[in-house]
């Protein structure tokens, strides 16, 4: 494919859940619509169940199995009958690929459902070059970003190559690389609210390796780093603006950035 | 070693404001990360070589009661004693009767994570006996009454003025205008000071890493050679171990060794790997005349049968922590007993209890990179999400985090309700934030606006706009 062609897919249409996320729902749906643009353009046509909440992380990692489980249960129901379910989340992505199985493991009824919406679940990024074959997007953007790694994408889904392909493709941008960019930002959920000072100090160094990028713009693939450290960087003051790698990808970065005014 | 870990949360903030332990960790960040990889990609069966030393462990844990009983014959056999200690307090009181029988005034001491978790030095000076530790890090927290902070890396807390300072303080013996501002400088003094203790030691004790069941020997390594003066000069050697720490034979011990100085400290090998076997043979040159090992158990064999199992495995390599970015941030003490980091968060919960050391699971952000680097494979996490859930079942959680979680999870379960007011909270919500595009603050989000600006939501709910989408409406 020529790096400047419109995206298309030499692969057979594809049926696509979007798993939104309730961040996006709740925070920044101009990242949903980015992502359904990338799906749309590789081949894929997306349908948003509307039974959807949260994946389950909160109560999973808060030690509560029984609340978790049942929102895997409705998560794999409003899901089970695509393709493929694609969030725009490692982590999110993560939950359902490798945590419902585990989670559902001894539930009769409900083991082989998990198994068969983690196998198909994917992070947006890795699932547009893995399994869609996307090598390059038609998408511009002035200026130099750098990228953070969410520590689910990278370490239980093997996200690391992925966006960065796909951003070497996009016209006019320039990616600088921030200094240990797989070290955890200190989000972690509630970790960052219950250990609000040691969380600090990660999100502090994490800002400190971004400004020293030189970049202009800190782009990830969850946006609950991007809003600890988008929150971060307004606090100290640091002019980098974040944005999730969706929004640039597919070129919909007319919306402020995260925790920036209206532009009107 | 009296635990503090309950106080996690007070710990930690206060080693956040130490400018010195900020200073010390910094190097850590940097040290050992770098040479572990450069470690490991040399050597391009490592990953295979993680895989193997995981099946022995698991191998060993499964026949343990019958690798264990191998052991402690084949060290019988070799004229040696075993002594079984379900407890700390057993193990301690085994150790002070050998030493009374020895007549000993002075002990030497080789590094034991397992002295520190039965708090052996304190309770033998209670009793007389004067405890020497002689490897370099310990001999320096020994001297600053303080506990370990890091389980291969003693003193990794401190930087080299502040050891400057003690050693200037603690050794008067010595010219005022030495030299000591290298780390050479302090290696050799501390050996000076040492070399006397060694000869003058009733009993060496020692720790071990790893306890072989066909030979009934206990293997140290070390990058000091003190070990083995400590088990080789006094007439008695006393190995104080933990019964996870055997394993079958010398050719796993080969296996297992391959990936733990590589993973500890990007060595291929330590300085030193030394093998001992029993008291003096007559047809040996030296030795101790009697040979001790003290087997603790100290709540091990109770994690044995159950979801914790895994963590039994560990070979106190140290990487997690290394690695660990919370570790990184608050150091090793602030997680308030023996073992800090990772590991701490797993295994001391599991000695010690929920109750006292609950807050150490949930001080972390799952972020897996301990488990990604740790050579016998434990999912770190996983068993760090294990403890959180006994937590929620008795109901240690606290009384704000449940109710909230509650409510959250009573409206993530009903999707048409959960979307609707969460359509009607974000328009509020983006209409206040819209001017400034942020919140610096909010009301019940102090943990999170503290520290940082909160991001105003764009206004609209995903949903909402979609479903206008399909009806035709603009998105
Ligand atoms: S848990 Fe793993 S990485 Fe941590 S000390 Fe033990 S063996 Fe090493």
């Amino acid at each position: 494919m020529p790096q400047d062609s419109p995206l298309e897919s030499a692969y057979a249409p594809a049926r696509v859940g979007l798993f939104v996320t309730c961040l996006v729902d709740a925070m920044r749906p101009s990242v949903g619509f980015a992502a359904v643009k990338l799906l749309e353009d590789a081949g894929c046509a997306v349908e948003v169940p509307r039974a959807q909440t949260c994946c389950g992380q909160p109560a999973y990692n808060s030690g509560d199995r029984a609340d978790s489980q049942a929102l895997a249960r409705q998560t794999i129901e409003a899901f089970e009958g695509f393709d493929y379910v694609v969030a725009p989340s490692g982590s999110c992505a993560a939950m359902i690929r490798e945590h419902y199985p585990a989670l559902l493991a001894e539930d009769p009824a409900w083991s082989a459902r998990a198994q068969h919406v983690a196998a198909r679940t994917y992070e947006l990024t890795s699932f547009l070059t893995d399994v869609r074959g996307v090598s390059a997007l038609a998408a511009r953007f002035e200026g130099t970003v750098t990228y953070h790694d969410g520590c689910s994408g990278l370490r239980e889904l093997g996200v690391r190559e992925q966006p960065r392909q796909l951003l070497a493709s996009v016209r006019g941008l320039t990616l600088n690389e921030m200094r240990d960019s797989d070290v955890c930002c200190g989000f972690g959920g509630t970790f960052c609210v219950k250990f609000s000072d040691i969380s600090n100090t990660m999100v502090s160094d994490k800002i400190d390796g971004i400004a020293k990028s030189g970049a202009r713009t800190l782009l990830a693939g969850d946006l609950g780093c991007l809003l600890n450290m988008a929150g971060k960087l307004k606090r100290t003051g640091v002019p980098v603006e974040a944005r999730h790698v969706a929004e640039v990808l597919a070129e919909m970065t007319d919306d402020p950035a995260i925790g920036e005014a209206a532009k009107d | 070693m009296r635990s503090i870990a309950h106080s996690f949360k007070d710990n930690a903030k206060a080693a956040l404001a130490d400018p010195q332990l900020r200073r010390a960790l910094d190097n850590i960040k940097t040290g050992f990360i770098t040479k572990r990889a450069a470690a490991a990609a040399r050597l391009p069966e490592f990953e295979a070589l993680r895989d193997a030393a995981r099946d022995i462990k698991n191998h060993t844990l499964d026949h343990l009661d019958l690798y264990l009983e191998r052991y402690a014959e084949n060290v019988q056999a070799g004229g040696g004693h075993v002594h079984w200690c379900a407890t700390a307090e057993d193990a301690r009181a085994a150790v002070l009767e050998i030493c009374r029988r020895a007549g000993a005034k002075t002990v030497t001491k080789g590094k034991s994570m397992i002295s520190e978790e039965i708090a052996l030095n304190d309770y033998l000076e209670a009793n007389g006996i004067t405890p020497v530790e002689t490897d370099l890090g310990e001999y320096i927290i020994q001297l600053r009454h303080e506990p370990p902070s890091h389980i291969i890396a003693p003193a990794v807390h401190l930087t080299k003025d502040a050891i400057e300072a003690d050693f200037r303080k603690a050794h008067p013996q010595f010219p005022k205008d030495r030299p000591l501002s290298e780390p050479r400088h302090l290696v050799d003094e501390a050996r000076q000071v040492l070399r006397s203790r060694f000869l003058a030691a009733d009993v060496g004790i020692t720790g071990a890493n790893f306890l072989i069941a066909e030979t009934g020997s206990s293997v140290i390594v070390t990058n000091e050679g003190n070990g083995d003066l400590t088990q080789v000069i006094p007439k008695v050697h006393i190995v104080v171990a933990s019964l996870e720490k055997v394993i079958p034979n010398l050719y796993d011990l080969s296996t297992i060794l391959r990936v733990l100085a590589r993973s500890a400290t990007g060595q291929e090998f330590t300085t030193y790997t030394t093998v001992s076997s029993g008291p003096k043979r007559p047809e040996d040159p030296d030795g101790p005349e009697e040979y001790h090992v003290i087997l603790l158990d100290n709540g091990r064999s109770r994690m044995l049968g159950g979801e914790f199992r895994e963590v039994l495995r560990c070979i106190r390599c140290g990487a997690c922590m290394n690695h660990c970015p919370v570790y990184h941030a608050i150091g090793g003490h602030a997680y308030g007993w023996v073992y800090p980091g990772p590991i701490g968060a797993v295994l001391t919960p599991g000695l010690l209890g929920v109750e006292e050391a609950g807050a150490l699971p949930n001080a972390s952000t799952f972020c897996g990179r301990c488990e990604s680097v740790c050579p016998m494979r434990i999912p770190l996490p996983k068993l760090m999400r294990h403890w959180r859930e006994r937590e929620f079942e008795r109901h240690l959680t606290p009384a704000p985090v449940r109710y909230g979680l509650a409510a959250w999870a009573f409206l993530a379960r009903r999707p048409a309700l959960y979307h609707w007011l969460l359509g009607l909270e974000m328009r509020v919500l983006g209409a206040l934030g819209r001017r400034k595009g942020r919140f610096a603050w909010l009301p019940f989000a102090g943990g999170w606006t503290r520290h940082r600006d909160f991001p105003a939501p764009q206004g609209r709910t995903f949903q909402s706009l979609w479903a206008e989408r399909k009806t035709g409406g603009a998105p």
